[in-house]
Parts: structure tokens; sequence; C-alpha cells
């Protein structure tokens, strides 16, 4: 069982991302023979390369990839490096642990009508302040740079490498290195960046590669906040991807192996990057450089942080707002008039797509966690220190852009007779949901100490004694953690869950966007609340187990 | 890893096996009582676009009636883009899937129809016009009931709702006196009234509906827009076209560096206070909303005395469907008087009907007769004249030269 873990592990997530890329790479170099093409060409790429502005539009999900990555770890690392172990801390990650789980698009939509012209916060202004009952006529929202896009993404990409970084922390001894920095007179930013933050980010490297991939082919983010003239690459390609002209489709094929490469690309630069870091590190360092007045950036991360909390929550809070508001037209700070019709019109129809949504999170979930959990037991008994290399290939399917195989793998499970099946939907999600699931754990689990591992032998315990005795229950917190964030991406599936499960069987997510489409503000409140209320439900779970668990254990309770 | 291969081989043989089993003759609608028997019991999985509660809530009445008379399930699955579905059954054919397909039934119209012919990915013609409820249908007054989008429909899909494009402006920021009359004044309005007028981008179909319009209204020869597009003479015959949006798009709302999403979104922004004067293509639009409280009830409708757009939706049946018995009688009960007249109410959508009301006894008219449309519709007398949508391909070619042109600002 636990041989076949890694090889079962690679068999599901790289089988059907092959077989997806393929069925798109074949169309891209003209090869689709029941749309009457069976000559391969390079054509697509020509006609691919001479739509307008193709350029541009690669550039910007370039850009807006690296920006948001590059930000977002900017302030999770000032954050970290000046706040680590202290109250504040701790009451901050408190509150940014359930944005995790708020779905991409539920957190823009809010974004989007705190800070557009008519929205909410001039709303509060106005006509008092503005002199005016109409909005300006002003471009903030889908601007041409993309930096509303970027703020939505960042928001939701701090909690993200928080978690993941919180989760990395009790692997290294922060608490110490912090007091010797201290006592050598080094500023705690710099402390940390000098000792810690390098086995930090060694463990959370490949996480920061999945938002960096995620954020360059997003695309219900960019429609909602991105540019229009020109869109971001991820959203004209889905454009044609879904475009009457089947024909188009050769060209999207090819249009979406560009994306791959301006995903690799985008992260080769990334990698530059971190070589520039590194040297400008290790500068401080020789020098002696102690910066030991980081007053000002203390202050910076923490109210960039906070903006950025405040901004997510004030948004779903108004979003909460419209679900029950009846007519609320511009310059009324409040709707004039409040209504449960759009609950009661919904409560119905919900019950159906909830079920689905939890059995097959549940069950992709479960799957998930207990292939990890093989692969990475196999990996720690074979001895092998970094890691089976193949199982690098894993997070293909995160750093692969979705549009770009889930159309070749809707053919593949046709041919397989398993489409619009649970299997095929619990299996696509588990494509997803895997990865990160062994994102979230791997790094915890190779860094756990293992002396326990040795004294436990010592005292004539098994391997599988070890497991079940010692490693499973002191890791118990990163793998309820991983199980959250599990769940919480199966819930987040829109594209894979609408392609396999041929609408047929129906998520709180495909709801959602489909009534997103509509662009109702009142009904996409409803379903952003429920959208956000599962996967807390499940992080409330992942802390409060443990703690429950081992409230009589001091050691277990202090690794936060 | 050989252990896998071998396991999906088996799984996919077995799969492929099951394909090649007996194939059920379809359903012939000329033999309704057997097509009604064949139906009981089946499931219909209907594809229509679920961005709008109303229309999800009467797909759920129709569905409840149908379960109860014929004992057929209705399965809406909500689509965001009807060409998606579209999507599904070319994949579907791909993959070798000629029968249990999993589409009963789109909701369909325009492009994604005229794809769907040109592949032959459609349940037999002239199934439409055998329904028994087609005699109500009002094909002697409503040419698009025929020719979809110049396209003969050639019954293989059944008429459903009518359309035809109406401005909307709100009363109490805009007054009626000063209102266009034609694209032309549209765009004088436009450079009047700076940042208050837009249109979604196209390939968004209400977007792409304005620039029909306007390409129809400005064109030397419309009668050139009924024929597929001939691409020597596509730069002549779009320049008036073009030459408009150049003049219009620096007047636009953002200047036009951004447009809204879609129709819901631009209606959005109408009770905002961001646009002054929107445009639908369900003439009872603005009523509803009103009733939602989704717009002011200051929203009135005009539309252009030299006429505007007007289009037909249908609904089709793929030609791999599971359940293509359930999908007809569904087909024809939403062509029925009852569902009709409930359709055409403003409470529950206030989708214009496709029956001749004449044709209809005299308890049918009066219930037409009595359905209140709304305080911002316009009367059916009002609407002016229909112009006649161009054929599919051009707008293939406009979004394209658009695209080239306007895709990236500067």
């Amino acid at each position: 069982m636990l041989k076949s873990g890694p090889i079962l592990a690679i068999a599901i997530l790289l089988g059907p991302v092959l077989c997806g890329l393929l069925a798109t790479l074949l169309p891209a170099f003209g090869y689709l023979p029941v749309l009457g093409q069976s000559d391969f060409s390079l054509e697509f790429f020509n006609q691919l390369f001479q739509q307008p502005a193709i350029f541009q539009s690669t550039l910007l999900s370039l850009t807006t990839g690296l920006g948001t990555t590059f930000i977002a770890l900017g302030v999770v690392i000032a954050f970290v490096s000046g706040w680590y172990g202290t109250r504040s801390f701790a009451r901050l990650q408190h509150l940014i642990s359930p944005l995790l789980s708020v779905p991409h698009a539920a957190a823009a939509f809010g974004l989007a009508f705190l800070i557009a012209p008519s929205g909410f916060l001039m709303r509060l202004i106005s006509p008092w302040a503005t002199g005016s009952s109409r909005p300006p006529d002003v471009l903030i929202l889908q601007d041409q740079m993309g930096l509303a896009m970027v703020a939505g993404l960042i928001a939701k990409e701090i909690p993200f490498l928080l978690l993941v970084t919180l989760a990395a922390l009790p692997q290294t001894q922060a608490n110490q290195s912090r007091y010797v920095t201290q006592t050598l007179g080094y500023g705690a930013t710099t402390g940390f960046i000098l000792t810690t933050w390098p086995l930090v980010y060694r463990q959370i490297r490949l996480a920061v590669f999945a938002v960096i991939a995620y954020a360059a082919s997003v695309v219900d983010v960019a429609v909602i906040l991105g540019p229009s003239r020109p869109s971001t690459l991820s959203v004209r390609l889905a454009q044609w991807m879904s475009d009457p002209d089947i024909s188009l489709r050769f060209m999207a094929s090819a249009g979406a192996l560009l994306q791959l490469a301006t995903v690799i690309a985008a992260i080769v630069i990334w990698m530059f990057l971190e070589k520039v870091f590194t040297r400008l590190r290790n500068r401080i360092a020789l020098q002696g450089m102690r910066f030991s007045k980081d007053r000002v950036l203390k202050l910076a991360s923490f109210s960039t942080l906070t903006l950025f909390v405040v901004l997510v929550f004030a948004g779903l809070f108004v979003l909460a707002l419209w679900s029950v508001a009846g007519l609320w037209t511009f310059p009324d700070t409040l709707p004039q008039n409040l209504s449960l019709r759009n609950w009661t019109r919904t409560y119905p129809t919900i019950l159906s797509p909830l079920s689905t949504t939890l059995i097959t999170g549940f069950c992709a979930t479960a799957i998930a966690i207990i292939l990890s959990l093989a692969c990475l037991e196999r990996e720690a008994r074979a001895g092998r220190k970094n890691g089976n290399n193949a199982l690098l290939l894993i997070y293909l399917p995160l750093i692969v852009p979705q549009v770009s195989f889930v159309f070749g793998l809707q053919v593949f499970f046709l041919w397989l007779g398993l489409d619009a099946s649970w299997v095929a939907l619990v299996f696509v999600h588990l494509i997803f949901v895997l990865p990160y699931v062994f994102l979230s754990l791997s790094d915890p689990w190779r860094a756990w100490d293992k002396r326990y591992q040795f004294m436990a032998f010592g005292l004539g315990a098994s391997s599988n004694r070890v497991f079940w005795k010692v490693r499973l229950p002191m890791l118990l917190k990163p793998v309820l953690v991983a199980a959250a964030v599990g769940f919480a991406v199966s819930i987040g599936q829109y594209l894979p869950t609408i392609l396999i499960g041929a609408g047929r069987l129906p998520t709180i997510t495909t709801e959602a966007v489909a009534l997103a489409s509509g662009g109702n503000r009142r009904i996409v409140g409803v379903y952003a609340f429920l959208q956000m209320v599962l996967p807390f439900l499940a992080f409330a779970l992942a802390a409060a187990i443990p703690a429950l668990l081992f409230k009589n254990r001091k050691g277990m309770r202090a690794a936060p | 890893m050989r252990r896998i291969f071998s396991t999906l081989l088996i799984t996919s043989a077995l799969a492929l096996g099951t394909t090649f089993s007996v194939k059920a003759a379809d359903p012939n609608p000329k033999d309704w009582k057997a097509v009604e028997a064949e139906a009981k019991g089946q499931t219909v999985y209907f594809n229509a676009w679920g961005g709008s509660p109303n229309i999800n809530d009467y797909i759920a009445w129709a569905g409840s009636v149908l379960k109860e008379r014929y004992g057929v399930t209705v399965e809406h699955v909500k689509l965001d883009d009807t060409a998606n579905a579209v999507a599904t059954v070319v994949a579907e054919k791909t993959a070798g899937k000629d029968k249990d397909g999993r589409i009963d039934l789109i909701w369909i119209n325009g492009e994604n129809f005229a794809a769907m012919k040109r592949q032959e990915l459609l349940f037999a013609p002239g199934w439409a016009d055998k329904l028994p409820n087609w005699q109500y249908v009002d094909v002697e007054n409503k040419p698009t009931i025929t020719v979809d989008f110049t396209i003969p429909t050639d019954g293989l899909e059944s008429p459903w709702g009518g359309a035809k494009m109406v401005f909307f402006h709100d009363t109490a920021r805009e007054k009626a006196g000063k209102l266009p009359n034609s694209t032309s004044d549209l765009v004088a309005w436009a450079a009047a009234n700076k940042g208050r007028f837009s249109y979604p981008a196209p390939p968004d179909f209400i977007g792409s509906s304005f620039l029909k319009q306007a390409l129809t209204e400005l064109a030397t020869e419309p009668a050139k827009l009924l024929q597929p597009v001939n691409k020597d003479e596509f730069s002549e015959v779009t320049a008036p076209l073009f030459a408009m949006l150049d003049k219009l798009h620096p007047n636009m709302w953002r200047s036009g560096r951004a447009y809204p999403q879609n129709y819901p979104a631009m209606s959005q922004l109408l009770a905002d206070g961001e646009l002054d004067i929107i445009f639908a293509f369900n003439p009872s639009e603005a009523s509803s909303a009103i009733a939602q409280n989704r717009l002011p009830n200051t929203v009135r409708s005009f539309t252009f005395s030299g006429g505007t757009l007007g289009n037909t939706h249908f609904v089709a049946v793929p030609y791999n469907a599971r359940s293509k018995a359930g999908a007809l009688v569904l087909a024809n009960f939403l062509i029925s008087p009852e569902a009709q007249v409930r359709k055409q109410n403003p409470n529950f959508w206030g989708d214009p009907t496709v029956l001749n009301v004449n044709k209809l006894n005299d308890a049918q008219k009066a219930e037409f007769a009595a359905l209140d449309l709304g305080i911002a519709t316009l009367k059916p007398e009002e609407l002016g004249p229909m112009l006649p949508e161009p054929h599919p391909s051009w707008m293939v070619e406009i979004e394209k030269e658009w695209t080239r042109r306007y895709a990236a600002a500067n």
C-alpha cells in the first residue's frame, strides 16, 4: 500500500494533466479531426500572434502575476519578521485565516463595489463631501495597468502565503534566533530575514510558485477587476474557448500554450529575483548591517496587512448587505429598504448543490490526505532527504493553467464513459485538491524533528507504531489545516466542475458563477456568503480539534 | 504504473462496449401520443443561461408542471454562456459519443444555432413545426420565427420567446424631451452628455447587438447584410459603422477605456447613476427590474422611430440527446398558451410571446389582454418597426475588426 502511494498519486495527477495537455497540444498544431482539421501546421500560432494587442495581454498576465506575488510575499515577510511572537500577531493571524476560505470571485466582487466610483466608499462621502449626486466618471476598476486586479489578488494571496509560512515556522527556531539577533543589536526584521527566513522560504517555495502561476492565469478575478482593453491573456483565452465559432478552438489551444509559456517565464524571472535577493541578504549579513530602527517598516507592514484584511471584510459585509437590499441607488449610503426575498428565493434551490459541494469536497480531501500521507511516509522510510523528485510533478496541475487542459480532460472522461458521474467529479477535484494538500502538508511533515522517531525506535516501536502514535499526533494540526485547505480548494473549483460534471452535478460555486454572470449583486451576495461559510467551518474545525485533543499537553499547545 | 494503465485500458474498453448497444428509434412528433408515452419517466437536462433568478424560477415552474402532467423530470443546467453547451456537444462528438449525450435541450439562437446547424450537431430537421402547439405560433407576422439571424430554422429549433431592442433612461435624471431617435442622434447626445452612455464590449451578445443596430441603420445598402459577408466589400459596408464608433468612443463612459461586462452590469450602472441611457433586448426588462427593486420606478423605455433589431430565441435538441421524447414534450409545453402567458407576465419573466394571440380561444385571449405589462414597458404598437438581424457571418467579421481597432487602448 505504502509503496504504491507515490506511484498512484503521480498516475492520478499526471495522467489526466498529460492527456488534457495532449488534447490541447494537438489542436494547437492543427489536429482535431472532428472539426475537419488533421494537418499539422503552425498556422494557428501565426493566427494567434496576429491577434491585436496579444503581446500587451501576455505582458499584462506576466506583470500582474509577478507583481501580485512580489507584493503579497513582501508584506508577509515584513509582517512575520516584525511581529512574529507578539500578541498583535496572534490577533491578526486569527482574523486572516478565515480569509483564505473566501472564494476569489466573491472577494473581487466585494472589492469592486467598495472602490468603484459609484461604490460604497463614494456613497459614504456623497453628496455632502463631493457635492455631487452623480458618481464621477473615473477609471478605478479595470484600470489599464491592472492595479485593481493586483490589489484583489494580493488580498487573497496574503492569507495563503501567511498560512503556509505559519505552517513552516515551527520547524525553524524562530524565537531562539530572535533572542540571539536582538541581543546582537539587529532590528527584528533584519534579524528574522537573516536567520529564520531562509529556512522558511525553502519550505514554502513551491507555494510561492503556485501563487505566481495562479495570478498569471486567473480568469474570474481578471474579468471582474482587470483591464478590458486589452484583457489579460487568460481572459481572452477563455473567450476564444467559449466562442460560438468552434474553429477558434485551434487558436485558443495555441493560446493555452502561450499561457503556459508565460507562467514558466514568470517563474524563471522569479528565480532570478531570488538570486538577487540572496546576494543582497548575504551582503547585509557580511557587512553586519543591523537596521536596528525598523519601527516605520513594522508599522507599514502592519497597516498594509490590516488594510487588505479590512478591505476584504468590508467588501464581504457590503455584499452581505446587498443580499438583503431592496432598491439601493447612488448616492444612498444604505439601501432604501431591506428584504429577505433573495434568501427565501434561494433557499429551496440550494440544498442539492450544497450536498454535492459537501460530499465532493469531503471525498476529494479525504483521498488527498491519505495519498499525501502515504507519499510522505514512504519518502521518510525510504530515507530520501529532499523528497522524491518525481513528487515535484505533483505540482503540475497548479502550474499548468486550468484552461489549457480541462477541455482535453473532458474528452478523456467521455472516452472512459465516466463523464457526469460522481467518480469523475471527485477525481477531477482530487487533481486540484491533492497538490494543495500536499503543498500544505509536505514541508511541516519533512521538517519534523526525527529525534522523536529515533527515541521511539529506541523504545522498541515499529515504523507503523511511530507513524500512528508519534508522528501523526504531533503533526495533527498541519494535517487538519491541509485538509481545510483542500476542502476550500474543492469548493472553489468552477471550470472542472462545470465541464466534468456537465452541469448535472451543480455545486455552490457553479451556481454562484452562473448567477454572477448576471451581475446581480443581491444574489451574488447570498452565494458568496454561503461559499465563505463552508470553508470557514473547515478551518474552525482544524483549529478546534487539536486544541481539544491536546489541551492537557503543554508542549503540543506551544507550537503555534 | 503498468498495472494502472492496463486497468485504464480495460475500463475504457468496457465503456466503448456499452456505446455499441442497440440504438432506440428517434421519437416522431407526428405520433404525439407515442412521444408522450416514451417521455414518461425521462429526465430532460435543459441547458439554459442561469444568470437571471426570474428565468430560473420560470424554468423550475415549467419543470414542476411537466413532472405532474407527463411524468417528465426537468433538470435546469444553469449555464453562464450557451457556447459552453455547444462545446459540450462538440466534445461528445469528438469522443464518439453519438448517443446518450448529456444535453437534451438547449436554449439557443443566432451564432450558436448557426454553428450547431453547420456542424450537424442538432436533432433531425422538421420536428419543431410538427409539435401540437405549433398551430398557435405566429409564423405569419414574425418572420424571425422561421429565419434565425437569416439562417432558416428548418424545424431544427422551436421558438420560445421574442426580443426587440429598446432603450431605457431614468426620468429623474434625463428628461424625455431630448432623447435620441436614431444611432446618429445617440452619438450627438453622447457628445452633449459625456460619460453617460456605454455598451458591453463584443462578443457580449447585447454589445454585439448594439453594433448590428448601428450597422443596419448606417449601411448604405442594408440588403447586403442579409447575405453572408463578402470579404472584399466588408470594409466599404462597415466604414460608416466604424466612423461612428470612432466619434462615439471618446464621449462614452470611462472615455471608452472600459466597458460594462454584459447587460445586467450595464443595468446596474443605470441604477448606480453612472449611465443615463442603456438598452436591452427584452422590452419589459425595465418593468420587471422596477418590480424587483433593481431599478428606480422613474425608469422608462423608448425606441427609435426608424426601427430597432428584433429576433426570436429558441430551444433545440442535440443530435445525441438521451431523452429526446422528453425534450420534445418540454418544447411543446413551452409554446402552450398557458406557458406563454405566464412568460409574458412581468411578475414572472416578461418576455414577449411567440404566439399569435388571435389564434387562441376567447379565454386565452382574455388572459393575454389582462396582462399588466408594467409601468416602463412600451405597448406592442409603440415598439416601432422591426429591423432584421444581419447574417451571423457579419458579426464574426465585425467582432474581429472591433477587436483589432479597439481591443487595445490608445
